[in-house]
């Protein structure tokens, strides 16, 4: 099946590879096959994929991984500007949709 | 003291759909009472589970809850329902609801260790997002495994020892996941129109020569250009960014439109300029608002977008309404 693709060197996905072990957890939580492990180590295979949903961060235990996690979602963003909160998903607002974020 | 759920029965569960979980399915949809769409959080039974049964954790949407249940037919197992406030598994990870803190408090709450034996909780792998692992293990003595995406593929990946393969673990964009998330895509653009389409029939009341057919046209093309066309046709439509597709969807639309009412004909070049200008920039503007239900965009990603976007959409919508409004003071023709 084709794979969507957004704006490609956008990203803010960033992996120490000093600090990784090899353990997987990235490639078990990511949903879109951005990591790949190299002998002992893991890998950005295709940064390009990256939706900053922040999973693999939070669940690397040596904390090798960092990303700036955010909605990909232009309702939110413009919200924000005027609200001057961080932009987050409003569910609770007719705006945002069951199948969201 | 952490025991007053202790005595209340762990309830059953069917991993049928009654027609009532259909219709309230396709209201949510539809955004009637969504937000009241939910189930009570806590440990439920599906068939006859026992101390070696797995568990499986989710979020107290009724339409997360349904599609689980469905998928889970012949399987014995435990579901512990977090409160996510009523929002799916992903979203609430998002917003941290679906989260460690709440797992953990829910391990606490629901006593599970008096039901199982074991140590391990199955979560959606959407979950990811909120909930980390070794905190939770850290934390409760219970290790987490991420599960499939879809709940359709559970019972294989129990029945492969809890091993997810490649295809389960990767979130996609169907056709059909694009065409549900519709209704709630035009369903605002229609609220947000509503006050435009009211104030140019209460102008033709007191205009002389108020607003014609292309223009009801055109907005309502724009409308279902932006919020329809384009989410549903998404990756036949050139381009990456959103606003780009959905002003060339717009543009087609606009273009074929001003044909139709003879627009390219003189005496109607100006309006039909302006026309080609706002309603192309509104499919696009609706079309950018799609990023917030789509599975792979990422907010640097829709940031940089709407940095060059909006400052376009936003120009050429104000040039053409006024070309289209100052075509109207200025026609001779009666």
């Amino acid at each position: 099946m084709k794979v969507l693709r957004y704006l490609e060197d956008v990203s803010t996905l960033e992996l120490n590879g000093e600090k990784c072990t090899g353990c997987g957890s990235c490639i078990d939580v990511c949903p879109h096959g951005v990591f790949c492990i190299v002998g002992q180590k893991a890998f950005v295979a295709d940064k390009g994929l990256c939706m900053e949903c922040g999973a693999c961060a939070l669940n690397c235990p040596t904390k090798a991984i960092e990303v700036i996690a955010g909605v990909g979602c232009a309702s939110a963003i413009i919200a924000s500007w005027f609200s001057g909160k961080e932009p987050a998903c409003e569910c609770a607002e007719d705006g945002c949709k069951p199948g969201c974020c | 003291m952490s025991s007053h759920t202790t005595n209340e029965p762990v309830k059953q569960v069917p991993t049928k759909l009654a027609f009532g979980d259909f219709l309230g399915a396709w209201k949510a949809r539809w955004g009637i009472g969504r937000m009241d769409y939910t189930i009570k959080p806590g440990l439920y039974a599906v068939g006859k589970p026992d101390s070696e049964s797995p568990v499986l954790v989710s979020a107290n949407y009724k339409l997360t809850f349904d599609a689980l249940r469905k998928n889970l037919g012949g399987l014995d197992c435990w579901i512990m329902i977090l409160d996510t406030g009523g929002i799916n598994v992903w979203c609430a990870a998002g917003k941290g609801a679906f989260g460690t803190d709440e797992l953990v408090n829910r391990i606490e709450k629901s006593d599970i260790s008096k039901y199982v034996s074991h140590k391990q909780l199955v979560l959606p792998q959407l979950g990811a997002a909120g909930v980390s692992a070794y905190e939770v293990a850290r934390s409760s003595g219970f290790n987490v495994v991420y599960g499939p995406v879809r709940a359709k593929d559970i019972k294989e990946f129990i029945r492969e020892g809890y091993k997810a393969t490649e295809e389960m673990r990767m979130v996609n964009f169907t056709l059909w996941d694009r065409m549900v998330l519709v209704p709630m895509e035009l369903v605002p653009a229609l609220k947000k129109s509503l006050p435009f389409f009211i104030g140019m029939a209460l102008s033709s009341t007191f205009l002389e020569k108020p607003f014609g057919k292309a223009d009801y046209a055109g907005l309502a093309m724009a409308i279902a250009s932006g919020s329809i066309i384009t989410p549903v046709l998404l990756p036949a439509i050139p381009g990456k960014a959103f606003s780009l597709k959905g002003w060339i969807v717009g543009l087609g639309g606009t273009a074929a439109l001003v044909g139709a009412f003879g627009g390219y004909r003189k005496g109607s070049r100006i309006l039909s300029m302006g026309h080609l200008l706002l309603f192309p920039a509104v499919s696009s503007y609706l079309a950018l608002n799609f990023t917030g239900s789509t599975t792979y965009t990422s907010h640097s990603g829709v940031n940089k977008e709407m940095r060059k976007a909006l400052p376009l959409i936003v120009g050429s919508a104000f040039v053409g309404a006024a070309l289209a409004i100052g075509a109207y003071l200025f026609r001779s023709d009666k």
